[in-house]
């Protein structure tokens, strides 16, 4: 979906738990997150502390979509 | 010769200990054949055995990769078996992928043959198909006795140290090795009759078939954030609850566009996963966990972005046909083009 997304002239970034996976899968803008089944979320904080890893997360998903990559980038800090 | 003796590496499905729910499983050993170990005891007829097991759950396995590798190699060590076998792990992703890791660490580290066998679709196989021999199998365990008869012929012989034959023979995916052979006739005369076939429309074989690379070169960046419509697509099936357009668990056949105009937060109450390959528990309790609209129209507020898309996409990424993810895709980006969406934010579980 990522290639197709970006294929359509439309800039996009995964963010996802296994790197691997989106790398052979061939997304140019890669963000990790947190784990598998709460990619955006950790449930053993706070909501309020959980909501800040996530709102961090989505910041760095941004920041690389204002990121000129050459190629498969993934994003790590 | 004395018998052969395996170490065969199972999920936690397979083992019989859980679905989902026990994904987190960490690594243990027991003796003996477990599950699909069973099949391939009967199918090495007194040749080879299993001597012992290991288990790992998929979720643990990949965010642990480091961790899980270092202990299940000092387990596998331990009964130094002549061959270690994982698998058959069929269209389940996490499962390849954790079947294509071990199997490499082992290969590398210990210096023991390795086999595993998975779809060809699995994205395990485009990882390790040319550091390890993958049996290709169907996509569902209904391929299991298949799959089994021919990973045993192929783990018998890698076993033994004998000669491997072509992928064609042998059933395992191409690893990109090149061998030698004498042909019976020069390259000219087969490269013309090869052009002679192709020119009346018969079937030929190539030579060097050309690699598929099918990579699309990334967009320019988003120049101007605070202006910026910024849409949001998932593969981790978060639907409104109820999930009205029947998004199949696993295998999807088909997408949902859902307007989320009216919402600030997505909660237990409005919203769910409809994905049946990974613990729902967390994302049906908040499913900002997987779609982060809370977030987003936060920063809709702040100004940070210009608009969040009123519409969202999603389906479910498990064991769902790669041709089915591109055509829904192609289709819905498309609509957000049009729509005048200038970035988007896919995220998978």
């Amino acid at each position: 979906m990522v290639k197709e997304i970006e294929r359509a002239g439309i800039p996009v970034v995964h963010v996802c738990t296994v790197v691997p996976i989106s790398l052979t899968v061939g997304a140019n803008r890669i963000v990790p997150a947190v784990a598998i089944p709460h990619p955006l979320g950790n449930p053993n904080l706070d909501k309020d502390a959980e909501k800040q890893v996530r709102r961090k997360l989505v910041e760095k998903a941004l920041k690389a979509l204002q990121t000129e990559v050459d190629g498969q980038t993934v994003f790590e800090d | 010769m004395s018998k052969i003796k395996v170490v065969h590496y199972i999920n936690q499905f397979f083992a019989g200990i859980g679905g989902e729910e026990k994904a987190d499983h960490k690594p243990e050993v027991r003796e003996g054949a477990v599950g699909p170990g069973m099949e391939f005891n009967k199918r090495f007829k007194g040749e080879a055995e299993i001597v012992a097991t290991v288990i790992c759950g998929d979720t643990y396995f990949n965010e642990n990769t480091e961790d899980a590798k270092k202990k299940i190699l000092e387990m596998v060590k331990k009964y130094n078996p002549d061959i270690f076998i994982a698998g058959p792990a069929f269209n389940a992703g996490r499962y390849g992928v954790a079947c294509g890791t071990i199997t490499k660490a082992v290969n590398d580290e210990l210096q023991i043959p390795v086999l595993t066998g998975m779809y060809i679709e699995n994205p395990g196989a485009d990882m390790f198909k040319k550091s390890v021999y993958i049996v290709e199998t169907k996509n569902s365990a209904a391929g299991m006795r298949k799959a089994v008869k021919s990973m045993t012929k192929l783990a018998l012989k890698l076993a033994k140290g004998e000669e491997i034959g072509t992928p064609e023979e042998e059933g395992y995916m191409p690893r990109g090795i090149r061998k030698n052979y004498f042909a019976q006739e020069r390259g000219s005369k087969r490269a013309v009759d090869m052009l002679i076939k192709k020119l009346k429309d018969e079937d030929f074989t190539t030579e060097y078939p050309m690699p598929d690379f099918d990579r699309v070169e990334p967009n320019p960046a988003v120049k101007d954030l605070a202006n910026a419509k910024i849409a949001l697509v998932t593969s981790g099936g978060i639907v409104p609850k109820g999930n009205p357009d029947h998004i199949e668990s696993s295998s999807a056949s088909r997408y949902g566009k859902y307007d989320i105009a009216d919402f600030n937060d997505l909660t237990s109450e409005d919203h769910e996963t409809a994905h049946g390959g990974y613990d729902p528990v967390y994302a049906n309790d908040d499913p900002d966990r997987v779609l982060p609209v809370d977030v987003l129209r936060d920063l809709e507020k702040e100004g940070v972005i210009g608009e969040l898309h009123r519409y969202y996409y999603a389906t479910v990424g498990n064991g769902t046909a790669v041709s089915s993810a591109k055509k829904f895709a192609a289709e819905f980006a498309k609509e957000l083009k049009n729509d005048g969406v200038d970035a988007v934010i896919l995220t998978s579980t």
